[in-house]
């Protein structure tokens, strides 16, 4: 176990891993969200309170999910890289950061275009779970431009460690905000009993499963390109260049 | 027709729909070009090393 582990951070090993995973991510990913989406937009009843405009929920609710599941990532790859001082693991962290961003901002988006029809209004300043996800938003671009403004890259592996762990916070707000507040967002309806009829429920599912399925192919895509970055100098890259000449 | 035109809330779905697949292609199209500059970079680094040795 702890063999496999150790193999696992080995830069090059998983390099070579990530390659041949990805498209076994992806794949699987784009046929359950196709399939998700067919049935959430044209099988799946329409709702009796807010008729074909809670479709919405089958692209807004994977990317809310997902916008959070980075952060995680993010700050647990963080604390990984910070503690036990594991390489791979500061890679992990800038790698999810720019997809986890991408989500954010897609869910926020999402969320908008669903709330003018809904609530009347584009935005609610006053709103804590949409304040909250806003935040999050900041957050990724804080933690970006922090990297980005640190040339020593094991600086900016700690420094961003650290902003990411604090910002924990601010997920656990976003996931609770509507139990704490009142607010213009529904409460938790994904796994909650008796909220949501299995007819609409099963092609949600099916879009998280298919929509965590791209994410990891997408993080790992990224992960690659950051562990080739960081390792540029080391003799493995200079080896695998000049062997393939096409690594990409 | 009428599938897609999603009674009165066509616009907001597709347009959710649209951006969703618009913000996926675009973040893996950003990737790849990222690993492609820094694969480019390498290569170019380890060429000028080549040829000064």
């Amino acid at each position: 176990m702890w063999k496999w582990f150790h193999q696992l951070a080995s830069p090059p090993h998983f390099y070579r891993i990530a390659e041949i995973l990805s498209p076994w991510l992806a794949i699987p990913g784009l046929v359950l969200i196709a399939y998700g989406l067919w049935q959430g937009l044209f099988v799946v009843p329409m709702d009796y309170q807010q008729g074909d405009a809670f479709r919405i929920i089958y692209v807004h609710v994977p990317a809310a999910y997902l916008s959070l599941m980075a952060y995680m990532i993010m700050a647990t790859a963080g604390a990984v890289g910070l503690i036990w001082r594991i390489k791979l693991a500061h890679a992990v962290a800038a790698a999810a950061a720019p997809i986890g961003a991408a989500f954010t901002f897609l869910a926020l988006a999402t969320g908008s275009i669903w709330g003018r029809p809904m609530w009347g209004t584009w935005w609610e300043w006053g709103d804590p779970r949409m304040m909250s996800e806003l935040i999050l938003l900041f957050l990724y671009f804080g933690y970006m431009a922090l990297r980005g403004a640190i040339d020593d890259t094991a600086k900016a592996d700690k420094a961003s460690a650290v902003l990411a762990l604090v910002g924990i916070v601010n997920v656990v707000i976003v996931h609770f905000s509507v139990e704490w507040w009142s607010s213009l967002h529904q409460g938790q309806t994904v796994f909650k009993k008796g909220t949501m009829d299995a007819e609409m429920r099963i092609p949600l599912l099916i879009m998280l499963i298919g929509f965590t399925l791209l994410f990891g192919s997408m993080l790992l895509r990224r992960i690659r390109t950051e562990v080739l970055y960081r390792e540029r100098r080391t003799r493995w890259v200079r080896e695998m260049i000049l062997a393939t000449g096409d690594g990409t | 027709m009428d599938g897609f035109a999603m009674g009165d809330y066509g616009a907001y779905v597709w347009s959710c729909v649209a951006l969703t697949f618009v913000i996926v292609v675009f973040s893996d199209w950003r990737a790849r070009l990222r690993h492609k500059r820094v694969y480019r970079d390498i290569e170019v680094r380890l060429k000028a090393l080549e040829d000064r040795e």
